[in-house]
């Protein structure tokens, strides 16, 4: 437990000067964009005078200079302090903690969606490799990885809210339907069915050729034939001792695919009207709201370093030989 | 549909499309569509318009005005409380109008520049006393939008734009609020006590949901998720494809006082633009009735000019200005020097950069069409699209480009937000203004003049003069003119029948059962 704790730390200190770098360019790479939240707004109202924009521009902090901003920015982040949303009129963090459950639960659910029935799909495929289940399979999984989403998320949508009628075209939950408990779970769950779906259907078709591929090195190597020498049924052969092995690489992918997703759920967040991460980071950018945005980007970059650390602790659970070096 | 003609029914909610939030939900501090659709129905306005289109009181019983156009007075309603329970009185009206729209609220800050001070000699009368006359007109057509009142015992002594009443307004409407859950939904529940009595309003609730993706709008309506899409929030291919549904009613009724324009504004600081013989050529290059059919399903008109014929006060009618001639463009062209050598040779040494504005497809797809248009009469256009605040920077404080599409919502009086296009002396950066260096002292004469005319027939003649001038000098070519469409279930009644209806406060809207 100590090593892991010292592990972590180590892992933290390492990433600080690239999360520095990352929100410092960021910032930087921003003042490029020509406009600022007050043009945002003035689209938004449809007019204002230049007097009015002078003052909300004032308001905003925004009439010092780009030195002067990043570094009241910079020294706010030092207490942890992510400002206030232009957008919102609330503190950043706070905006942010309400929409990270939204996006945590249904990436989790597709993310969990995508692996399992991927590595399902590409172990049922490598065992008959080269017959109709695997041409199957592999078919799907093209067309899967073809499609794009947002048009998935709307095909989805024409089929099964509008003309089917089974769930919900849109949005988190009911509104004013004063659900609770387990009824408010269940209405949660419906409505996150087909976001899920598009979301999860490319990542699953990446998941099920690349379990395809590793199961069928993995079987062709010495260690299989002696397994299956020793006369280990078919089962175990492939339970025991092949699966565990073909899974390293589809860990490694999950940890550098998180980060795909997170970009990917901006689309669908945007197509099902979820009140996620993802959306709220297209609006900032529409908007220009240089301080929630940032924040978004902490928090997303702090998530993947957080993933990938969990990787690696998954690889040292699979593999003990990675452990020891770790 | 028996139920349409049938008496009002009490409950249900009505759920409501928005495409985009708004920062705030409080008119008195933001006029626009996307703030009346939701907070108008909580926070009401002193004045709003009737079925004819004429004003008539909400807040305010009457008013009168002295004839020499500075003092307006309004007799205030008895007997209207506050959300809160608190008593609306003249005290919450000075407030509103001399903290917020005086202060703060976008196009309030220029109509209400002139206004001295509100004086409440007692509790349910309001006297404006403005430093130059103001036309009784102008101000009575303004206030529907720009004079919505909010309680001074709310506000008084904060700081009015981050007051957390701004995003959970608290009015005399007939709906009250109650959640408002960001990138979800915002809800609002009837108000037992509104003043109007006799049962209104008789919806129990309204939710506004926020679906950012135009096609999953359609959806949302087409599953019956939602009742109503104001303000056209849909695509104009799903709004076509959903007029042939015998379950919507789709119509650009209800939407008269929202009538605006789509426009091509030329830069006359590039030199080509700078001779009015071009600027007129360019718009007869264009086959505007084509564009209308096929571009905007035939949801949009002709433009006349700079006044549309939905301003019953002040239109005159009038042909379309530059029919289309591409033959006539071509020798206008040649007259002012622009030949060219051949068929496939270009008139001008560069081409001309235009932005289109990211107001939605009518804009978007105008400038397609233009490049297109102006393609066969030699003249090559290079499209550089931009976002709106990039693209607000680079037309209005840049100045950086040639040709730009446009969006020019008309609001009641042309003083208001429309004039502001052709005057001379907005500071740089004033989006919405004149920002293509046109310059006519004969048309600021003109602007000025009308401005504070308080004959209402001298007034309709100066705006005369203006539109013509508009029209000959061109540097924004009106080019269609057209209303916001409405999508809505057929079991919503006695809706759409108010010229800013989806603005008002909906207190006599019922649902037919389904």
């Amino acid at each position: 437990m100590r090593r892991l704790g010292l592990l972590a730390l180590r892992r933290l200190a390492q990433s600080l000067p690239v999360l520095a770098i990352i929100m410092v360019g960021l910032f930087l790479l921003l003042q490029l964009a020509p406009g600022d939240t007050v043009d945002a707004l003035m689209a938004q109202m449809g007019g204002g005078s230049a007097e009015d924009a002078a003052r909300l521009r004032a308001a905003y902090g925004l009439d010092a200079g780009v030195a002067v901003q990043l570094g009241r920015y910079l020294l706010r982040l030092v207490s942890l302090d992510l400002g206030q949303s232009a957008i919102y009129g609330k503190p950043v963090a706070t905006v942010i903690a309400e929409r990270l459950a939204v996006t945590a639960l249904f990436m989790s659910a597709a993310l969990a969606f995508a692996f399992s029935a991927g590595l399902v799909l590409g172990v049922l495929a490598a065992r008959r490799v080269n017959g109709w289940p695997d041409t199957l399979i592999s078919t799907l999984g093209l067309v899967f990885y073809a499609i794009p989403s947002f048009w998935l998320g709307l095909m989805l949508i024409v089929l099964f809210s509008v003309h089917l009628g089974w769930l919900p075209p849109g949005g988190f939950e009911s509104v004013g339907a004063g659900l609770t408990g387990f009824a408010r779970v269940l209405d949660i769950a419906s409505h996150l069915v087909l976001p899920t779906l598009s979301l999860a259907l490319i990542f699953l078709a990446i998941y099920l050729r690349l379990m395809r591929a590793s199961m069928l090195e993995v079987m062709n190597l010495d260690f299989v034939r002696t397994a299956r020498a020793k006369g280990l049924p078919e089962g175990k052969v492939l339970w025991r001792h092949v699966l565990r092995n073909a899974l390293l690489p589809m860990v490694t992918f999950v940890g550098l695919q998180f980060s795909t997703m997170l970009g990917g759920s901006v689309v669908v967040e945007s197509v099902f009207s979820l009140p996620g991460l993802g959306r709220l980071a297209f609006e900032s950018v529409v908007q220009r709201d240089l301080n929630t945005l940032l924040g978004i980007v902490l928090v997303s970059a702090v998530l993947v370093i957080l993933v990938n650390f969990v990787v690696d602790l998954l690889y040292a659970r699979l593999d003990p030989r990675i452990g020891g070096a770790a | 549909m028996a139920a349409a003609q049938g008496t009002p029914q009490r409950g249900g909610t009505l759920t409501v499309q928005i495409n985009s939030e708004q920062r705030v939900l409080n008119p008195a501090i933001q006029a626009s569509t996307g703030v009346y659709v939701m907070a108008s129905k909580m926070v009401e306005p002193l004045v709003d318009l009737d079925a004819q289109g004429e004003p008539v009181g909400v807040l305010a019983e009457s008013w009168e005005s002295a004839p020499d156009g500075l003092t307006h007075s309004f007799r205030l309603r008895r007997g209207v409380t506050w959300h809160d329970g608190k008593d609306f009185t003249s005290k919450d009206v000075a407030f509103s109008a001399m903290e917020c729209w005086k202060k703060i609220l976008n196009y309030g800050t220029t109509l209400y520049q002139f206004l001295d001070r509100v004086e409440t000699p007692d509790a349910h009368t309001a006297i404006f006393k403005f430093s130059r006359p103001m036309p009784q007109g102008l101000l009575l057509r303004a206030l529907p939008d720009l004079g919505h009142v909010i309680p001074a015992h709310v506000y008084e002594g904060t700081d009015i734009r981050a007051n957390p009443a701004n995003t959970a307004p608290i009015g005399t409407g007939p709906f009250k609020f109650v959640q408002y859950e960001r990138g979800q939904f915002l809800m609002a529940e009837r108000n037992p006590n509104y003043w109007r009595g006799n049962g209104l309003p008789y919806l129990d609730r309204i939710v506004w949901r926020f679906i950012p993706d135009r096609a999953a709008g359609a959806a949302a309506i087409e599953s019956g998720q939602v009742q109503l899409s104001p303000y056209s929030s849909l695509s104009l291919s799903d709004i076509a494809r959903l007029s042939k549904d015998p379950r919507f009613t789709v119509s650009t009724k209800g939407n008269e006082a929202n009538t605006a324009h789509t426009v091509m504004e030329m830069n006359l600081r590039r030199q080509e633009l700078s001779d009015v013989r071009v600027r007129r050529a360019l718009c007869h290059a264009l086959d505007l009735e084509f564009f209308i059919e096929n571009f905007l399903y035939g949801y949009a008109k002709l433009g006349t000019g700079p006044i549309p014929s939905s301003s019953a006060a002040f239109y005159v009618p009038r042909p379309a200005p530059y029919p289309f001639d591409r033959a006539r463009a071509e020798r206008m062209l040649d007259e002012a020097g622009f030949r060219r050598a051949s068929r496939g040779a270009q008139r001008f040494a560069q081409p001309l950069k235009l932005l289109p504005a990211p107001w939605g497809e009518y804009t978007l797809n105008f400038a397609t069409f233009i490049q297109q248009s102006l393609r066969e009469i030699g003249v090559r256009v290079e499209i550089e699209a931009r976002d709106a605040p990039g693209f607000l920077t680079g037309v209005y404080r840049d100045h950086n480009f040639d040709l730009t599409t446009g969006w020019h919502q008309y609001r009641s009086d042309p003083a208001v937000s429309t004039t502001v296009w052709f005057r001379t002396g907005s500071p740089v950066g004033a989006p919405w203004t004149n920002q293509y260096g046109y310059n006519n002292p004969e048309m600021d004469r003109v602007i000025d003049a009308a401005a504070t005319e308080l004959d209402a027939g001298h007034r309709k003649a100066l705006y005369q003069d203006f539109v013509r001038i508009a029209i000959e000098d061109v540097p924004v070519h009106m080019a269609v003119e057209h209303a916001f469409i409405s999508v809505y279930s057929k079991r919503l009644m006695s809706s759409h029948n108010t010229p800013r209806w989806a603005s008002s406060s909906w207190a006599d809207v019922w649902l037919a059962p389904a």
